[in-house]
């Protein structure tokens, strides 16, 4: 119990403080989420629509396997990345390892499954209803697209934060290709694992607090900017 | 103007996990009439025209326009039973298939503004449409099938569930549109509606055409007993 406490002091500390290693930390955990979530949703939201809307011999299997990556191992996929980023892989030319780049690569790769999969859900239903609206208007299969993310982007955001959320919590593979590099790579989820294992829990609980802090923001934030749930709009 | 007209239907079927749901159907849609399609439920009004108008694929027979299927597809709309409101507001559901064609943005809001004066919506403009009452959503789907101008509009049971006040409205819309000549096909199971909107009837009894005419003549004198029969509201 008194961990717990401390690690509130900790992080209240750290937060009135303005503590420079944390700001700089933070920032970094939000640029790099960011970054990933971003580039995750331009692919994923129209590979979403697209797979909601197109009829091929095996969009089941796709669907299934889309599915099944939702729960890729974050450990598994920053030991791929590692090894086609590292010197001898082939990638390697690029000197990306150890950098923020190479966690957006190894974030982008674990969340834009998920992404696609709850952004196809919700296209799913939304096709249904327009259907026979888009069909008959002859629109084109980008048309189509278009409409459906723009008018299922209550439900696109929520895909987003998904991945948003996946990501900022993400540690495993971002450990191994980033290598929690002080001033360089350190993100809070890295930190914390750090704090933990040196045995300073209060500073790692503090960073934790501010880590949910910051969920809870970015959250607040979107649904802020996207007006959901307020009667009048969609 | 009548460029993809007649649509010709010749030993068009329409089967479901074999079952014949339409067919053997041999028709023809001359320009400038306003077709009404009656008949009792299940005796295939919808499929027909879904089936003319694209949305439900002939199972065999074969469907002419006097132009290419493309550019016919491109001359047309369909209102269905139950309108379909895009999760915008009303002017952007209006504007929604003049963006499709590329129309300005200023030109589309102008054109929203004369339609929804035309339906009494204008004061709704900025309403989200999905929250509009069901009668305004019917005429919020005919005025978006009718905005973009099409040759051909098939209207699918548009005043079902209507009261008297939005069934006029609907009405009075197609009674303009009938007189500037566009060619309407509209299925209803309101037979004063159709004494009062149509040029042309085809009864439909069991997926075929039972019987087809002028109006005039076919609500005076009926040739088949079976229409004969629906007309004067006994069960077929």
């Amino acid at each position: 119990m008194d961990n717990i406490w401390d690690g509130i002091k900790a992080a209240v500390y750290l937060l009135v403080t303005f503590d420079r290693d944390l700001m700089e930390i933070t920032l970094r955990s939000l640029q790099v989420t960011l970054s990933a979530v971003a580039i995750s949703s331009f692919v994923a939201l129209p590979f979403g629509a697209w797979l909601a809307i197109r009829r091929f011999r095996l969009r089941r299997a796709a669907i299934a396997v889309l599915n099944a990556l939702m729960g890729l191992p974050p450990v598994v996929v920053g030991l791929v990345v590692y090894l086609l980023l590292s010197r001898s892989g082939p990638f390697g030319v690029l000197d990306l390892l150890f950098t923020p780049a190479a966690m957006i690569i190894a974030q982008v790769i674990i969340i834009t499954p998920l992404i696609a999969s709850i952004a196809h859900q919700a296209i799913r239903e939304l096709w249904a209803e327009y259907h026979d609206l888009l069909i008959s208007m002859n629109t084109t299969s980008g048309q189509r697209i278009r409409t459906l993310i723009w008018d299922g982007r209550r439900a696109l955001i929520t895909a987003a934060l998904a991945g948003f959320g996946r990501a900022i919590g993400e540690v495993g593979a971002i450990m191994i290709v980033g290598g929690n590099i002080d001033h360089a790579t350190r993100v809070l989820t890295t930190a914390i694992a750090l704090e933990t294992g040196k045995g300073d829990f209060a500073l790692a609980l503090g960073l934790g607090f501010v880590l949910i802090f910051l969920s809870l923001l970015v959250n607040f934030a979107t649904h802020a900017l996207g007006r959901t749930e307020r009667g009048k709009f969609w | 103007m009548s460029s993809i007209l007649p649509l010709t239907l010749s030993n068009a079927y329409v089967k479901r996990r074999g079952k014949t749901l339409i067919g053997p159907i041999d028709l023809s849609i001359e320009a400038a009439e306003l077709t009404i399609i009656i008949g009792p439920n299940g005796a295939g009004k919808t499929t027909l025209m879904r089936a003319m108008h694209g949305l439900q694929r002939l199972t065999s027979g074969v469907l002419e326009f006097a132009c290419s299927i493309d550019d016919a597809r491109q001359a047309q709309a369909f209102v269905p039973q139950n309108p379909i409101m895009m999760r915008r507001s009303l002017r952007n559901n209006l504007i929604y298939p003049l963006q499709l064609r590329g129309v300005s943005k200023s030109a589309a809001n102008a054109q929203a503004d004369d339609w929804a004066q035309r339906i009494n919506l204008r004061h709704a403009l900025d309403q989200s449409a999905p929250n509009l009452s069901g009668g305004e959503k019917q005429k919020v789907a005919v005025a978006r099938a009718l905005i973009r101008e099409p040759e051909l509009v098939f209207l699918d049971e548009p005043c079902a569930n209507l009261d008297g006040h939005a069934t006029r409205d609907i009405e009075t819309m197609l009674l303009a549109e009938r007189a500037a000549r566009r060619t309407i096909v509209m299925s209803t199971h309101n037979l004063g509606q159709a004494r009062r909107l149509a040029t042309r009837v085809i009864f439909m009894l069991g997926g075929c055409v039972h019987e087809t005419g002028r109006a005039d003549a076919f609500f005076d004198a009926p040739q088949t007993p079976e229409a004969a029969a629906f007309l004067t509201g006994d069960i077929v």
